[in-house]
């Protein structure tokens, strides 16, 4: 029987491609494991998860998520978390500048729904563990549930206290829940966590791991048999489970886990935690890749996850929350829904119109006799080119050949430009960033950058501003193509 | 005899608070504080000061001495 685990970038964005463009399934070259049996989602599923920016790609151009750091408390250590550390420039989960009570964070969410009309999804994310510290968690959940119905409630766990709070789950609503799992091998898990806290007592080495993989299976049984939806993460650590994830990715997708997102493990010494005082590295982009693609031949994936702070407020690539700091919020915000309607009505027509220049775009690629691109996108969201270059924070990468276009990943680089002024440092680093990437789409870019981009062999592109991403990365590709013939004419 | 947290160490996580079985901590003036009249080190509940047990930060749940302070091994 196919695992049901779908990979995200043949969700909204790819099913209407007729099947008989993709390749049989299995790694080639091209395009691994795309079988096309893999991309039919049942419609329901499909309408759980469209509006979702962190279970399906299409939506993260679209919709926004943020995390109330309600939860503060956890019941295990692991090597790559050190929640004594907090810093509000840092962006990797667990990191929070400031807690919130379950009122307060109620109140935040009011304030960012009225202010943010893509807002479609509530998720505590720590910075402890969301089911230990399940009464605030809790809490919040029916706080928000009360005011705004419709906003998706989302959880994310460890997964060792989570089985006994399933059916409350399930009955509040919450149909998304993230479980980490890093091991299914408690040897392997010896090396990731310390200690767990478990039945009033603290456990250590291959006990401890023991208990947290049982009940982190557990977790998944449960959460299917009451039909929510289940993302896991795993962090993959160079030495640690890099060759180990392929099993974790077969045993989760055997427990019914719907997708499989794999993380880089962020680490350095500044941090303070053991993998980073221990001069553990994280993996390259290529490594990540490999693992990656090993499970699954690349197919089930998540690859649009930007490991956000549990206190992030946004899109996936930004984060607003130093606009919605404690001492900002109104004592009662009132909460209008109109904009928030408007906004999702829009999307709707927006989205369908998409859709088809996706497809226009993929069948415009497959006719372009060239080597796959790797093309860099700066945008602001909506799957469009319309982000000025030294605006961007990061930027999406998408691949494109005989198959189409889709999003690999992205590459963090912050802000080239700063009050009017581009710093010649931060360019370096953006070249870095963009390394093996030949081309950039923005709105905009000086001739500065532009120059010094072309200098490393990076064309800067401005003529496709405003269009969607997959046209102007198709439409790059064939102009492309179109020199390289000519030139060897 | 009673725990006693070390305020310039804790993370204010608290999960010491709704761990201990006494409810001998609670949150007072943006720290959690443990009221040494009712923390009897978890004695008859738990083999060991759960306050401790299950604290993210080494030696910041730790013994008082008569004075409330931090008794140090």
């Amino acid at each position: 029987m196919r695992a049901d685990i779908i990979r995200l970038d043949d969700l909204q964005v790819r099913t209407s491609r007729p099947r008989s463009l993709a390749p049989a399934g299995g790694c080639t070259a091209k395009r691994c494991g795309a079988a096309a049996g893999d991309n039919v989602l049942p419609e329901a599923t499909r309408a759980r998860i469209q509006d979702h920016p962190c279970y399906s790609e299409e939506a993260h151009h679209y919709f926004a998520r943020m995390h109330v750091a309600v939860a503060p408390a956890c019941n295990i250590q692991c090597n790559y978390c050190n929640r004594r550390y907090d810093c509000a420039n840092e962006s990797r989960p667990g990191v929070v500048s400031e807690r919130l009570t379950p009122e307060e964070g109620a109140r935040k969410v009011l304030a960012v729904a009225s202010r943010v009309p893509q807002l479609a999804v509530l998720g505590i994310a720590g910075p402890g563990d969301g089911a230990y510290d399940w009464a605030k968690t809790r809490a919040t959940f029916e706080l928000v549930h009360r005011r705004i119905p419709d906003l998706k409630l989302c959880l994310s766990t460890n997964g060792l206290a989570l089985p006994d709070h399933v059916d409350e789950l399930a009955e509040m609503n919450v149909a998304h829940v993230t479980v980490t799992i890093n091991m299914i091998d408690p040897e392997i898990g010896q090396a990731i966590y310390p200690w767990i806290f478990w039945q009033n007592r603290r456990r250590y080495g291959l006990e401890a791991s023991r208990i947290l993989h049982e009940r982190q299976m557990e977790s998944l049984e449960r959460l299917r048999a009451r039909d929510i939806l289940v993302k896991v993460n795993s962090v993959l650590i160079p030495g640690v489970n890099d060759h180990h994830l392929v099993e974790v990715n077969k045993a989760v997708k055997a427990r019914g886990a719907f997708l499989h997102n794999i993380m880089p493990l962020i680490a350095a010494p500044e941090h303070g935690t053991v993998f980073g005082l221990e001069g553990r590295r994280g993996p390259t982009a290529a490594e990540l890749q490999a693992v990656q693609d090993a499970c699954g031949g690349g197919a089930r994936l998540m690859r649009h996850c930007r490991q956000c702070r549990a206190d992030a407020v946004g899109m996936l690539g930004e984060d607003r929350g130093q606009e919605f700091t404690l001492d900002q919020l109104p004592e009662a915000p009132a909460y209008d829904p109109t904009e928030r309607e408007t906004y999702r009505a829009w999307v709707e027509t927006e989205r369908a119109d998409r859709r088809a220049a996706v497809e226009a775009a993929d069948a415009a690629a497959e006719a372009v006799p060239a080597p796959p691109l790797l093309v860099a996108v700066c945008t602001k969201g909506g799957g469009r080119i319309n982000q000025h270059f030294g605006k961007a924070r990061e930027f999406q990468i998408y691949a494109v050949d005989a198959a189409g276009v889709r999003l690999v990943g992205h590459r963090r680089a912050d802000n080239y430009c700063l009050g009017g002024h581009g710093d010649p440092d931060r360019l370096e680093r953006v070249i870095e960033a963009l390394e093996g990437v030949p081309v950039i789409l923005c709105q905009r870019i000086g001739n500065r950058p532009r120059n010094c981009l072309a200098a490393a062999g990076i064309e800067a592109v401005e003529a496709h501003a405003e269009a969607y991403i997959e046209t102007a990365v198709a439409a790059v590709y064939a102009d492309r193509a179109r020199m390289d013939a000519s030139a060897t004419a | 005899m009673a725990y006693k947290i070390i305020t310039a160490q804790c993370t204010v996580c608290g999960a010491c608070e709704f761990e201990c079985p006494n409810a001998a901590i609670s949150l007072k003036r943006g720290t959690y504080v443990i009221d040494p009249s009712l923390c009897n080190e978890c004695e008859g509940f738990f083999d060991a000061p759960q306050c401790n047990e299950v604290c993210p930060v080494p030696k910041t749940c730790v013994p008082a001495d008569a004075k409330g302070r931090a008794a140090r091994a």
